[in-house]
């Protein structure tokens, strides 16, 4: 029964994973720009040349044919090789996913503890000047652009990763007062506080609880709110991360790069989400 | 808090009226470059400076707040009504629209949504309005922006649907569509008000970002975002501080929304 | 006395340099290959200028051809062919010698048709094969089907392989060799132990140990972390920033006056592009293109934009190419009431704030430019006000590289056009597939069955005259009028040259900023850091 649901549940894995990748590849290929390239403007090119290189893309202009030669070297643990970068895209991703991760796992962290010790004051004090201030402080990290957050940071000898964090943590400041302030409206934490239970307690097992669940889902999609921002900084920083790699593969219509981390990013997003549903799962099991 | 949100709503009055009377209050147009005064400090002529080109900044703020204030919380309610919509059914219907629509939210999270806007702006005429541009963007950012908050309000859907208090409504006979609206809609507000709060800024710097690759406001309309992009340039910021003043502006616009959104008072 | 003599020993060994240290400066993005004859990008350009060894050298400051490789060349059959004398005792980086089999090789693989590379491409004249003749290890003739315009120049773009050493492209002539490279980080070039030039005293150069390159693309890091001391240079700096560090920094800037790049716009004269009939109409008249022209202040772009580091364009040719620039041809003058003039003459009005044509078309077109380049937008944005005082209404549109590549050389779908124009040659002969109006590169109106213009077919014929000629002069004359024609009938209107703006620290000796690339480390084998820095680098 459950090698069944697994199963099924990886089955729908790498369903989704693949089907990513393909409109991934439908938007470079049928995107504008995609078989030029800046060399055709090199005044030195014959014309010979010129048409060398736009026929360069022939195995690219078919899509399905190119997605399905793709899968097929992709199960040989080949990924192409990079036009941009000339390089192949498996050494490019190892390389540069060591810099994103650190980036990303240093803000998510960081953005969390930021964003909680922000929010919890302002539900367990509620002092209204406080609420203001935090308002005030999560407002403007909200609208500063991150990757000038970034280099600002680069200037003042900071640290770069400090960006992402300042980045995540008034959303998680935000959602979290709100849903924690909601908690404290809910019957059951006004029953256990006619019951004269104290106010840790009321928190930790009544308040908590509640929160937790939406605060979860929310950590799932962090990630992905994360590498949006490390694209940017990697960008303005000159950090050769999976960020900036995504970058210059767009902007070069590199198909290759792009489908590989369309499915990168796919695969990562639907573990996280699954994660988070399972964590969540397991925290609501007994509030049913 | 009640003085707090009058005060929030003032100054949101206030900007407001600015931006629409921007015609009458602006002492100069927005694309007027006064080539003699080229990044001018603050000064009795230009409150806030001129930029590079020797534009008055005072009344590209002035102007740029107009296109932002109006068009990014319009994308910002049209992102979280997806996201209240969709991650809404997902919640409350469980079963297998709940896993297909957790499919789809994970697909939008993974695409890259840039190539999209490349394509329409491959397709719309050269000669569209830089308004016509924008608003495309901004509609587009709303229509593709809604899954991260789908997934959250998915979740806050769960777990009402499997509470007390909608397992009450249900045996008192309630059904359907007022069950959703008058016991579901309350509990996903706190996520709501907050996606819709931090959807507005998000929109407004990702205008900015988009205009590094050709797909923001063109010249020489101002946005908030393409003031934004003065910023980039951190020494000069330092030198010039008035260049921060489109931050300022829309940080002030942020908190004054997100002070009055109607927000849980903590019980006493 | 003694004394005396001591002092001026170590003032002239100042002079000629300090062995040792590295000298570190960045790159804007990662080389796309180190194999010299592909090079098409700048950041490959680079490494292959610092390790390359060619067998003539254009020197970027006299503009004049040197013998490196090569101590004697002979250009005959009016062209077609060219002989060498070349050095002897001279070794690759691994210790193989350099003989005239490897120039062989080299010749052979560049000339490769499968090959496709800007360098070969440069060569190829004509159809036909290449004949190289190996006479001696020290004696070679190359020839070509038919006469290659500036054929010695060119050989400044081509670094000879070692047709031996296994080590392949990584065996190198010029004054370093790549240590070791990573990817999207840096790239170490270190001292080549055989490279055969020496200084005055008889040393073996170069007197740096090596070269670090960042890969740096943000230029305001770069910025920040040269006024820290972390970089010795900055090859070419934006006029802002240049600006900014003078401020600070006067002896650090250098500008050395007008480079090979301008900016220039078009208008879409191609029959077959997607436009209305009247705009059509409008982009072929040499009236409406001479009225845009005189309705642009260039001297206000200069000014403003540039901040005074840049100065109008007269044409292709910038004032930097001492021989080939037309010093009679004139920038076109900022002249709004003669603009309206002319276009009067082609039935135009100006009436209540707005042009209209004969038909009442307002006059009102696009104009696209690639994005994130701030300079470009804000040249856009000025001719934008400039022409709304004569009527015209121009809708600035920012693309991203490629997309806009596509529109003006694939689909058509464009009405103006706004970039840059880099020479990386002074022979005009490497710009015929600009000029000829058969050729892709013909902006205006590519790929022309025959042409449509008797100007055009006129420039066809000058530009093929001059390249079938080794006389300087006579091409010189052909390509002036050239140059004459073109002004006159504006296809291209040129806005303003850029000055070669850089950075150089003054830990830096012997560096002599040129106006041609590489501008700083030109004479790199010659750059040499001062004993204080040498001392902290030992440290």
């Amino acid at each position: 029964m459950w090698i069944q649901r697994i199963a099924r549940h990886l089955a729908v894995f790498v369903l989704t994973t693949l089907i990513a990748g393909l409109l991934g590849a439908s938007l470079v290929r049928f995107g504008p720009g995609f078989e030029t390239d800046e060399q055709q403007l090199d005044p030195r090119l014959n014309a010979q040349s010129v048409q060398a290189l736009r026929e360069s893309h022939g195995s690219e202009r078919h899509l399905l044919a190119f997605y399905l030669h793709y899968l097929g070297r992709m199960a040989a643990g080949d990924l192409g090789v990079s036009r941009s970068l000339a390089r192949p895209v498996a050494q490019l991703l190892s390389e540069r996913a060591a810099v994103t991760l650190q980036l990303m796992g240093a803000g998510i962290a960081g953005g969390w503890l930021l964003g909680l010790a922000l929010a919890l004051p302002a539900v367990l004090f509620r002092a209204p000047r406080y609420e203001l201030a935090a308002t005030a402080l999560s407002s403007l990290f909200l609208c500063a652009p991150t990757a000038i957050l970034a280099l600002v940071l680069f200037f003042v000898n900071g640290p770069v990763r400090l960006a992402i964090a300042l980045l995540i943590f008034p959303k998680v400041f935000r959602y979290a007062r709100n849903l924690l302030a909601d908690a404290y409206t809910q019957p059951h934490v006004l029953a256990a506080r006619a019951r004269g239970l104290s106010s840790q307690r009321i928190f930790f097992r009544h308040v908590a609880p509640w929160a937790v669940p939406q605060l979860l889902a929310l950590a799932g999609v962090s990630l992905g709110i994360a590498f949006g921002a490390a694209i940017p900084i990697e960008v303005l920083c000159d950090l050769p991360g999976l960020g900036q790699l995504a970058w210059k593969a767009a902007l070069a219509r590199d198909l290759p790069v792009l489908v590989s981390l369309t499915i990168l990013i796919a695969a990562f997003t639907q573990l996280a989400n699954s994660a988070s549903d399972v964590a969540i799962a397991a925290c609501t099991r007994g509030r049913a | 808090m009640k003085r707090t949100r009058n005060i929030a709503a003032g100054i949101l009055v206030l900007i407001f009226a600015a931006s629409l009377l921007a015609g009458f209050v602006a002492p100069a147009p927005y694309a007027a470059q006064f080539r003699d005064f080229v990044s001018a400090p603050a000064s009795r002529r230009f409150w806030l400076g001129t930029d590079e080109l020797g534009r008055d900044r005072w009344s590209r703020l002035l102007y740029g707040t107009r296109i932002s204030l109006l068009l990014a919380p319009a994308a910002a309610l049209l992102s979280t009504f997806m996201a209240v919509v969709i991650g809404g059914i997902a919640g409350y219907a469980g079963g297998w629209w709940d896993r297909i629509i957790g499919r789809v939210i994970d697909l939008f999270l993974s695409l890259p949504w840039l190539f999209l806007f490349l394509i329409v702006r491959a397709l719309l005429p050269l000669n569209a309005s830089p308004l016509t541009s924008v608003t495309l963007t901004f509609t587009i950012m709303g229509l593709v922006g809604w899954a991260p908050a789908a997934r959250i309000i998915r979740t806050g859907a769960q777990s009402l649907r499997n509470s007390d208090l909608v397992l009450h409504a249900r045996a008192c006979g309630c059904h359907g569509l007022r069950l959703v609206l008058v016991h579901l809609a309350p509990g996903l507000k706190p996520v709501v008000f907050a996606q819709f709060w931090i959807a507005i800024p998000t929109f407004i710097l990702g205008e900015a970002s988009l205009g590094l690759i050709g797909l923001g406001v063109a010249e020489p309309l101002p946005s908030w975002g393409n003031l934004l992009r003065e910023l980039a340039n951190p020494q000069a910021v330092a030198s010039n501080p008035w260049t921060l003043a489109p931050l300022a502006a829309l940080v002030i616009v942020v908190s004054c929304f997100q002070l009055l959104l109607p927000q849980k008072e903590f019980a006493s | 006395m003694k004394r005396l003599l001591a002092v001026l020993a170590i003032t002239a060994a100042n002079l000629m340099g300090q062995w040792g240290g590295e000298l570190r400066f960045c790159l804007r993005s990662d080389p796309k290959t180190f194999n010299p004859l592909l090079v098409e990008d700048e950041a490959s350009e680079t490494v292959r200028y610092l390790t390359g060894g060619v067998l003539i050298r254009v020197n970027r400051l006299t503009q004049e051809l040197e013998p490196e490789l090569a101590t004697s060349w002979k250009i005959s059959r009016q062209g077609r062919a060219i002989a060498f004398q070349l050095r002897h005792n001279i070794f690759f980086s691994d210790g193989t010698p350099f003989t005239s089999d490897d120039v062989a090789y080299t010749m052979h693989a560049l000339m490769d048709p499968a090959l496709h590379s800007p360098t070969g491409d440069s060569f190829r004249s004509a159809p036909g094969d290449v004949e190289i003749t190996v006479q001696a290890s020290d004696r070679i003739t190359i020839v070509f089907p038919a006469p290659v315009a500036g054929l010695d120049r060119l050989f400044d773009q081509v670094a000879i392989l070692s047709s031996r050493s296994l080590k392949k492209e990584a065996a190198t002539l010029g004054p370093f060799t790549v240590a070791h490279c990573t990817p999207g980080t840096e790239i170490m070039l270190e001292r080549n132990p055989h490279y055969w030039k020496t200084d005055a005293h008889g040393r073996h150069l170069p007197y740096l140990d090596a070269i670090h390159l960042d890969i740096q693309q943000n230029r305001e890091i770069e910025l920040v972390r040269f006024t820290r001391g972390e970089l010795h240079l900055i090859n070419t700096i934006d006029p802002e920033m240049f600006n900014r560090l003078a401020k600070q920094e006067p002896s650090l800037v250098h500008d050395a006056g007008p480079s090979l790049e301008s900016e220039m716009m078009w208008f879409n004269q191609n029959p077959s592009a997607p436009l209305p009939d009247y705009e059509k109409d409008w982009f072929r008249s040499q009236n409406f293109r001479r009225a845009i022209s005189a309705a642009i202040n260039r001297a206000d772009i200069c000014r403003v934009v540039y901040y005074g580091h840049a100065q109008p364009a007269a044409g292709p040719i910038s004032p930097a190419n001492r021989f080939w620039f037309n010093a009679a041809l004139k920038p076109h003058a900022f002249d709004p009431r003669g603009a309206l003039l002319r276009l009067q003459r082609d039935g135009f009005r100006f009436e209540n704030g707005l042009l209209r044509d004969r038909d009442g078309h307002a006059v009102e077109f696009s104009l696209i430019t690639n994005s994130g380049n701030k300079v470009r937008e804000h040249m856009a944005a000025m001719m934008q006000q400039d022409l709304a005082a004569i009527g015209i209404k121009l809708n600035i549109v920012t693309l991203d590289f490629r997309s806009l590549i596509e529109r003006i050389s694939q689909n058509f779908r464009y009405e103006a056009c706004l970039l840059g124009l880099t020479n990386y040659d002074l022979d005009p002969g490497s710009q015929m597939n600009v000029w000829l109006s058969s050729a892709s590169n013909h902006q205006w109106y590519p790929n022309q069955k025959t042409p449509a213009t008797p100007w055009e077919a006129e420039i066809d014929r000058l530009m093929q005259a001059q390249a079938a000629t080794v006389i300087p002069e006579k091409r010189k004359a052909y390509f002036d009028k050239v140059q004459e024609i073109v002004s006159d009938e504006a296809p291209f209107l040129y806005l303003v040259t850029k000055n070669s703006l850089s950075a150089v620290s003054s830990k830096l000796q012997n560096v002599r900023p040129a106006m041609i690339r590489p501008q700083t480390y030109w004479n790199a084998e010659n750059l040499a850091l001062a004993p204080t820095q040498l001392a902290r680098n030992a440290r």
